[in-house]
């Protein structure tokens, strides 16, 4: 269907190429493997495959509606979540199929984090609780003395311990949007993942938030894998090692972010980067 | 000029509608003045620490107050809330977060169905399943009458109240490897708490006045409080008997016994308005 709609061969793209040695990164942490997900009847991402490199920050562009943010919640196992969400394909992380039968989810989860468009702040919890939240809701009982550390670690990664460590106490719906995204950022770190899956993480903040962002994104690929999924487009040339460009559900281009916004392969790529469509 | 009169009397017309509407508010508003006022005024001359404090005193003996019927109703209650808090809470969570669409639109129609069952019907169940066996009215089964009416109401409100919490705080959590029930328990309810509290206070309102289910359960009682398994007074039953009955001086105590159940209950109503309001901020 969508391939009509196009009225080209879309199987031919990029990932899919001769050229195997641009093909994926060096190291993957995550190999998917034809992977397509459906939101009841409606195909929202068909067939895509590829390497999600280990401690490199990896970018999906592409114009709203194509599938990117599906595609990041099929690599945590949150679009089955979803109502009439369903998944077929395979997932790997260190030679394990996420969607093997004997997987839960949630185990998943722990290992693959997720940041939210909008920060989803719990609003009955104190700034301490919501980065110990990870942790509190798994443990049948938790002292608030050995979560300290976690909390300070996180909220220090993130770049937020030194605006809000004299008030660990207020409701974490009491800081601005910006301190907010970050908190769901420590919040994410504090259960130590080894992937974060960020789904336009900054779009609702303004640049200086965004900028923090950014930077807090770099200092995350020491230790983490980060895959972000935005609508800024010098946001994922400035952060990402690798970007894939996203179209209708189908993955269309995938190579090192120098490459796609300077020499894209595929026509359709140069269009949206060069913004002449999308 | 003829346009004009057609606007003339188009205004007309919407005045009058205005009006219409503003009698009918009034008059709403009026009812609840009149049965304040007329509860108000016959019941306050009785109405002493005596009333509250005092056992009742049998025909012909001044005084005596409803002492035994206050504690009675709040046994009663409590009973009721104890049974139906758990069960109705629980259904709403089912409700509200694991039921699949048409298991939950099933049940919500149950519930809908049960909450519209006349009280006097649910009286002669009690009575049917709990009064004939056990050989006597007791507290119990009044109890269980009460908590059949206060079940679908907790129920239904606990899962709206659930179902306004956003989704987004779902998928956050979800999203950190929480189990569905840690979820619902530590982020879901705590953010619903205020909704649910409004919906327990308005049932126990609701079941702290009903008469009906009690003639057949809790049928009354001169000796008062004596155990579950007994007989036992409450002011809406007392208020029903002494209404009726033919001496001047019950007939006083039946008023003030009803100024003290509206404004028991108008109390209640105020306090979820208070609750809710707080939410709000």
């Amino acid at each position: 269907m969508i391939n009509n709609m196009l009225g080209q061969n879309i199987k031919a793209g990029a990932v899919d190429g001769e050229d195997s040695g641009q093909l994926r990164p060096q190291k993957c942490i995550l190999t998917v493997e034809q992977l397509s997900a459906w939101y009841g009847n409606r195909m929202a991402i068909q067939d895509i495959s590829m390497g999600i490199g280990a401690q490199h920050i990896t970018a999906l562009i592409g114009p709203s509606g194509c599938g990117k943010s599906t595609f990041i919640r099929c690599l945590n196992r949150m679009h089955e979540v979803s109502e009439g969400g369903r998944v077929t394909g395979r997932v790997f992380m260190d030679g394990q199929d996420i969607y093997a039968s004997q997987i839960d989810p949630v185990a998943v989860r722990r290992r693959i984090g997720m940041v939210f468009q909008k920060a989803s702040v719990f609003p009955t919890m104190s700034i301490f609780g919501n980065v110990a939240s990870g942790i509190s809701l798994t443990r049948f009982w938790s002292r608030r003395r050995d979560l300290h550390d976690v909390v300070e670690r996180s909220l220090k990664k993130a770049a937020l311990w030194e605006e809000v460590k004299d008030k660990l106490d207020q409701p974490g719906a009491s800081l601005s949007g910006g301190q907010q995204q970050r908190l769901c950022i420590a919040r994410a770190i504090a259960i130590e993942p080894e992937i974060i899956l960020m789904d336009e993480p900054c779009s609702a903040l303004d640049p200086i938030s965004t900028l923090r962002i950014e930077e807090l994104m770099l200092e995350l690929k020491r230790d983490y894998t980060v895959v972000i999924v935005t609508h800024n487009m010098q946001q994922a040339a400035r952060v990402s090692d690798w970007t894939g460009f996203m179209l209708l559900g189908q993955l269309i281009e995938y190579a090192r972010t120098k490459e796609v916004f300077t020499v894209p392969k595929d026509k359709r790529t140069e269009d949206y980067i060069t913004g002449r469509f999308g | 000029m003829k346009a004009q009169s057609g606007y003339f009397r188009r205004q007309q017309f919407s005045r009058m509608m205005l009006v219409l509407c503003g009698v009918a508010t009034a008059m709403v508003i009026l009812v609840l003045i009149l049965i304040l006022g007329y509860t108000l005024v016959n019941g306050i001359s009785y109405l002493s620490l005596d009333f509250i404090t005092q056992q009742s005193k049998p025909v012909g003996e001044a005084g005596g107050g409803m002492r035994d019927d206050i504690y009675g109703t709040f046994i009663l209650v409590g009973l009721a809330s104890l049974i139906a808090l758990p069960v109705g809470l629980m259904a709403g969570i089912f409700l509200a977060e694991f039921a699949g669409p048409k298991m939950a639109s099933a049940i919500r129609f149950a519930a809908d169905i049960l909450a519209g069952v006349p009280s006097i019907i649910v009286g002669v169940f009690a009575y049917a399943i709990l009064v004939r066996p056990m050989h006597t009215y007791s507290a119990l089964s009044a109890g269980v009458a009460l908590a059949i009416i206060m079940i679908p109401v907790v129920a239904r409100t606990a899962e709206e109240s659930l179902r306004l919490v956003p989704n987004s705080q779902r998928e956050a959590a979800l999203a950190l490897g929480i189990s569905r029930w840690r979820i619902t328990l530590g982020v879901i309810v705590p953010g619903a708490v205020t909704g649910i509290v409004t919906g327990i206070m308005l049932a126990v309102a609701r079941i702290a006045g009903e008469t009906a289910p009690l003639i057949f359960t809790a049928l009354g009682s001169a000796f008062g409080v004596q155990g579950l398994t007994q007989p036992i007074g409450a002011l809406p039953l007392q208020i029903y008997r002494y209404a009726l009955s033919p001496y001047s001086d019950w007939q006083q105590q039946a008023w003030a016994a009803a100024f003290l159940l509206v404004i028991l209950v108008l109390g209640i109503n105020i306090v979820v308005r208070l609750v809710s309001r707080r939410k709000k901020k």
